[in-house]
């Protein structure tokens, strides 16, 4: 690992001081992937700013519709949190293994958007909204490529609120070393329709249309049957061919179908 | 260089650390406590794990300055008083090891695992100890000797 100079911020605003008087800063969150990134010199930033001490980053709040998350609120407290539907902390029990778990955090894995994450599909699977230290962003337009999201240079994600659905699941395939997933898919149906969203399958998390449109005239796996994902563009890796990961779309749909009743 | 300051099994301990330096670095390295193993270094093997504020996290993907006035528990705090630890005599009475390089981390991953599932079945063991590996025992005694200890823990 390059060595840099570690910051700890008392409060977004410092937080956004410190990046912008920063030759080339980055914030770190939990660290779970940024650590392992420094530590393969795949990245050589100037300045480290620590996020862990900023209040107003931290706590779930329950709202009438919806429930709003801090973006350093760990995937543990999310996975143990009575104020978070079901659907959302099985998510967060999903993610890695306990100890990243207790460390990893919500806003750090939206802001890193790995395209296997699975915090993601969740977002856009229930229409999430990001709330930055600069403005709203809606999570259909928040991820764009591959580790690219719409946050500008020193933008700084504080919470992301998740409205209430009727009835949502996520299925994951989880590679079995790493247990990201080669394929998962968040499904809800909520007020305003239907949502379907993918990850893992290509450079970043994605909306499924022809799944949301099966969906929408019939909630149930059987109104699946027939629809396949053509590959291409599709991820292809030593873990799992184009081919197969379109195969896995359909299959870990009509499970979180299944899983949401 | 910056100073970083926190608690480790019970003692305030400080020290130089470089900013890059991770807690497990300054754990064996600052405070020669080398009970924490450092195994595959990329947060798969969880031979690593130390509690900070209660919970089991891989010390070698912490920074030792995130953990800047926390307080520390490394396989070196269990025994008290000469006695071991109920997850210390369970792996010896079960036979839970056997080169031994796992075994702190394993040890600190399931106290932390028996402290927040008091009662767990064999398929809540084995999952929750999803990111601690063992080349050596195929998991099948660590995985009885957590049963026995969240017995005598609970107990």
């Amino acid at each position: 690992m390059y060595n840099f100079n570690f910051q700890s911020a008392s409060s977004l605003d410092d937080a956004a001081a410190k990046l912008a008087a920063a030759e080339d800063g980055t914030v770190i969150a939990g660290g779970q992937t940024l650590l392992p990134v420094l530590k393969q010199r795949l990245a050589n930033p100037s300045d480290v700013v620590d996020l862990s001490g900023i209040a107003d980053l931290k706590g779930i709040k329950a709202g009438a519709d919806s429930v709003t998350i801090g973006a350093m609120v760990t995937h543990a407290e999310v996975a143990g949190s009575s104020d978070v539907p079901a659907a959302l902390r099985a998510v967060a029990e999903g993610i890695g293994d306990p100890q990243v778990r207790n460390r990893g955090t919500l806003g750090g894995s939206v802001a890193n958007n790995d395209p296997a994450a699975d915090y993601p599909a969740a977002l856009l699977g229930l229409g999430a909204t990001i709330t930055t230290n600069q403005r709203d962003i809606a999570a259909d337009d928040f991820f764009t490529g591959l580790f690219e999201t719409a946050l500008n240079d020193g933008e700084i994600i504080k919470s992301v609120t998740f409205p209430n659905a009727t009835k949502a699941a996520y299925a994951k395939f989880p590679n079995p070393a790493s247990r990201y997933a080669m394929v998962g898919v968040f499904v809800a149906q909520a007020a305003d329709g239907v949502r379907v969203a993918v990850t893992g399958a290509t450079e970043c998390a994605h909306r499924g249309p022809k799944l949301e449109a099966a969906l929408s005239g019939n909630w149930s796996a059987d109104a699946l049957d027939g629809i396949s994902i053509p590959p291409e563009h599709l991820n292809s890796d030593i873990h799992a061919s184009a081919e197969y990961r379109a195969h896995l779309v359909v299959v870990m749909a009509k499970r979180a179908v299944a899983a949401a009743g | 260089m910056p100073t970083v300051s926190m608690t480790v099994n019970g003692q305030a301990v400080s020290g130089e650390v470089e900013d890059r330096t991770l807690l497990v670095e300054f754990i064996r390295e600052n405070l020669n406590l080398t009970g924490t193993h450092v195994g595959c270094d990329t947060s798969q093997c969880g031979a690593c794990v130390v509690h900070v504020n209660g919970d089991s996290m891989k010390s070698c993907t912490m920074l030792a300055m995130q953990a800047n006035g926390a307080e520390v528990t490394t396989i070196e705090g269990l025994a008290q008083g000469g006695e071991m630890h109920p997850m210390q005599q369970a792996f010896h009475d079960n036979h839970g090891l056997q080169c031994g390089f796992c075994t702190p981390g394993m040890l600190m991953s399931a106290i932390d695992l028996v402290a927040k599932n008091p009662d767990p079945d064999e398929t809540t063991i084995r999952e929750q100890l999803e990111g601690n590996i063992c080349r050596c025992t195929g998991y099948h005694n660590i995985v009885k000797a957590v049963q026995q200890a969240a017995k005598t823990m609970g107990g």
